[in-house]
């Protein structure tokens, strides 16, 4: 039998074995777009080509779960990726400056607040971007701060993140004496992983020397739920999770460390 | 005839070398994870631990034995010297290359994307070009043992092409085939973000490419292991193999139906339709054939050395097996592994049952206890064997080869069965760190620690298997004889061209691919809204 002769139908191997893979293949695919998705009515399939275009992977609304609910609060509209806002002009910077003057009364003239508000000196880009974007739409209020955000314009957020991400970053104004780190920093989630020790994920603030107040504020909001800004629920799942006693001891930790060992974005 | 001895000694050796250190990472990792030790306070180093490891074991290690063993099995199954000599060592040299580049970023933590690349993490671009490197260089190999089979026949027109080399250059095309996969994965999607040229990628296409390779990738590290048990253990043992077209029937159907069937590593993914899961998951169950074909025809042969050894009864000729023989030793340590292991199988490719263990230590425990127990034993087993011909000198201890083996059986059963039950009870898979003070993870905690002293006796059997073989290079010269493979039952005098030829299968082959994998890939290669940013890995 020469090579030519073996990729016939002649050739009963090449027959038997072509016509079993096809067989095969013929049948599976007849049980899989036909029959299983007709045995499992609950995904209501309209008709048979309906059914095949769902079995083939194909998407389609999905009609078993009704209506979407709608949440009862705004959510953030922030899109980020790592490289949100990386390298941004000077021209940028220096208009963010200009701007940042209304923000020193509380947060500080080089970005080190002295009201227990967050400092910005040097925090991440994307940070001060979502958390303008949310407080401008309402996704996060504040009663001091809400008011600031309304009429920010989408290059004013841009400009004022650009500014404060491109300030050194300082100690904290009162540095407390630092603290050994708590067993939940260690072991919840590790916060370190997004909040910038470990590695940051995008959106995740550096948290030390932050005011020791306003970190356990933040987390009480977001354990009780007041505060809903974060994306897919992350940190009012950890939050959620933490005794008071947690609580405490992580802000007091972060309170107390200082900003060298926060990790660079570029 | 084994004439380039330097050439397979070095790629064995390199991949037993990469072999030990990837061990020492594997043994610390199920350390540091263990309630034995507190935690290392960073993830990302358990990550960058599981990344080389993965790499070394799935990449680097299978694919050098499977080229060291297949240059053996060319020139002495073909009594021909090996053509192409020098494209062999430059695939060496690229494989070298290309684990140097894929290793270096790795240590620093710029790639700690696991071996399966994960995408949308993306490591650095060096991490990726390494593997590619790596793959390129295992490609010349894949042409070096079509163009020598070519060359052997030219001269032996008509013979039947033996067994061992038949098994290789199957082994060899399936290789090829299935590392377009990963191939398109890395050219066509990861690399283009790693250099900075896209910013988003289709994570579900990639992960549909990636599937290609991923389960066919299993197949070609467990070829060698079946070659051993054809052509080296009715041999080493005294026997004949029992059936040579049951070997060649084998071997084919691994060529043919371990690609199309990788959809069963999706089968939590939305973006892969239902009914292509159903085809893919009754195509796996057909992978099930070749192994049952092969444990017969193995069984068999060994009855028949131990009945030519004196053996009676229906089952008391096991007793007369030659139990003091490391090879013996290691296929039937290799079977019971492979028996456990293809039982769980089972499970994974079933598209219900699987749901219940999808993503968690379950799947972990499988492949450590496929992988690592069943094929790894027998590349031992391979090495043991080959040694004397490849050195000129004898191993010095046989006890010591058995003690070796028995380690490994053991330890690898410790490691990998309380590593199975845990994963049923639902401890999730890819994670550095567990509290076991959680009331919900405490009953894992005894289970994880039996796995962790599993795990030190792997590590102390692998350093063992390393020590032999170094030992043995300074043993006195003695002369081993020309290495043979095993002889079949019947002569082979002829053979039907389609079992002594590949057109049919690699074209059935390429088929099934296409029908199985097709439209998936076309789907979500013309849609336009499936792609999402890349989360760079050690970007910071």
């Amino acid at each position: 039998m020469s090579a030519r002769e073996l990729l016939t139908f002649r050739n009963t191997y090449f027959s038997i074995s072509v016509g079993l893979a096809a067989g095969l293949f013929v049948l599976t695919a007849i049980a899989g777009f036909v029959l299983l998705p007709r045995l499992q009515p609950e995904l209501r399939y309209a008709d048979l080509w309906d059914a095949i275009c769902g079995a083939v992977g194909l998407p389609r609304q999905n009609v078993s779960s009704g209506e979407i609910p709608k949440p009862s609060h705004r959510l953030t509209e922030a899109v980020l990726t790592s490289t949100t806002l990386a390298r941004p002009t000077q021209e940028s910077i220096g208009r963010g400056a200009t701007l940042a003057q209304r923000c020193a009364i509380c947060h500080g003239p080089t970005g080190i607040s002295r009201a227990d508000s967050p400092n910005l000196a040097g925090q991440y880009a994307a940070v001060i971007y979502k958390e303008l974007l949310d407080f401008r739409s309402g996704a996060r209020t504040n009663a001091v701060m809400s008011p600031f955000a309304e009429n920010v314009s989408d290059q004013d957020i841009k400009d004022l993140a650009a500014y404060y991400a491109y300030l050194p970053r300082l100690p904290a104004f009162h540095p407390a004496e630092q603290h050994p780190k708590p067993r939940v920093v260690i072991y919840g989630a590790p916060c370190g992983s997004c909040h910038g020790s470990l590695d940051n994920k995008a959106g995740s603030p550096w948290l030390e020397g932050q005011s020791e107040a306003y970190l356990k504020a933040q987390l009480r909001a977001f354990a009780s739920g007041q505060r809903t800004n974060d994306i897919s629920q992350q940190m009012r799942n950890i939050a959620r999770a933490m005794t008071p006693q947690e609580i405490d001891d992580a802000a007091a930790y972060y309170a107390s460390q200082p900003p060298e060992v926060v990790k660079t974005t570029d | 005839m084994l004439v380039n001895r330097k050439l397979i000694l070095a790629h064995f050796w390199l991949a037993f070398v990469v072999f030990g250190l990837a061990l020492c990472l594997g043994a610390w990792q199920m350390f540091v994870r263990s309630p034995l030790y507190t935690w290392i306070s960073n993830p990302e180093w358990y990550y960058r631990s599981l990344t080389a490891h993965g790499t070394v074991m799935g990449y680097v290690f299978p694919t050098l034995v499977a080229m060291g063993f297949g240059y053996a099995i060319t020139e002495s199954s073909l009594q021909q010297r090996l053509v192409g000599v020098r494209w062999a060592w430059t695939g060496f040299g690229l494989i070298v290359l290309g684990a140097i580049m894929a290793m270096v970023p790795v240590a620093l933590g710029r790639a700690s994307v696991l071996y399966t690349f994960y995408p949308p993490l993306i490591g650095s671009a060096f991490y990726y070009i390494g593997v590619v490197l790596v793959v390129v260089g295992s490609w010349i190999w894949v042409a070096l043992m079509s163009i020598n089979l070519r060359v052997w026949r030219r001269a032996h027109r008509g013979e039947p092409v033996p067994l061992a080399m038949f098994a290789n250059v199957a082994g060899s095309y399936l290789w090829a085939w299935t590392a377009v996969g990963a191939a398109l994965e890395l050219l066509l999607q990861i690399i283009p973000v790693a250099l900075g040229l896209k910013t988003t990628i289709d994570a579900g296409l990639a992960r549909v490419f990636f599937s290609w390779t991923l389960h066919a990738i299993v197949y070609f590290w467990l070829i060698p292991s079946y070659i051993a048990y054809y052509v080296i253990v009715p041999r080493a043992i005294g026997g004949r193999l029992y059936s040579d077209t049951m070997a060649r029937i084998s071997f084919i159907l691994f060529l043919v139906v371990a690609m199309p069937i990788g959809i069963h590593h999706t089968f939590a993914d939305p973006q892969v339709g239902a009914g292509f899961k159903f085809i893919h998951s009754t195509f796996t169950a057909l992978v099930a054939l070749p192994t049952l074909l092969t444990v017969f025809t193995i069984c068999a042969s060994a009855e028949i050395a131990a009945r030519l050894r004196g053996g009676r009864g229906a089952l008391g000729w096991i007793r007369a097996l030659p139990w003091q023989n490391p090879i013996m030793l290691a296929v039937a340590f290799s079977f019971v592994m492979l028996g456990f292991g293809g039982a769980g199988g089972l499970i994974n490719m079933s598209y219900q049952l699987d749901a219940t263990i999808h993503n968690t230590q379950w799947i972990t425990g499988h492949f450590h206890l496929i992988f690592g127990g069943a094929i790894v034993i027998m590349y031992f087993a391979i090495a043991y064997d080959l040694w004397p011909h490849l050195t000129g000198r004898a191993l010095p201890n046989l006890a010591l080869v058995r003690t070796q083996l028995w380690l490994w059986f053991i330890g690898m059963i410790v490691t990998t069965f309380p590593w199975h039950w845990v994963g049923i009870l639902g401890m999730p898979r890819r994670m550095a760190y567990y509290d076991y003070s959680n009331p919900a993870i405490a009953p894992e905690a005894l289970s994880v620690s039996l796995s962790v002293v599993g795990a030190l006796i792997v590590l102390a059997s692998g350093l063992l298997f390393l020590f032999i073989l170094a030992q043995s290079h300074a043993q006195p010269a003695t002369d081993s004889g020309t290495y043979r493979f095993s002889v079949a039952i019947h002569p082979v005098r002829s053979v039907p061209l389609a079992l002594n030829s590949f057109a049919i299968w690699v074209a059935l082959m390429v088929g099934l691919t296409v029908t199985n994998y097709g439209y998936p890939i076309l789907a979500l290669a013309t849609r336009h809204d499936t792609s999402v940013p890349a989360v760079y890995v050690g970007a910071q």
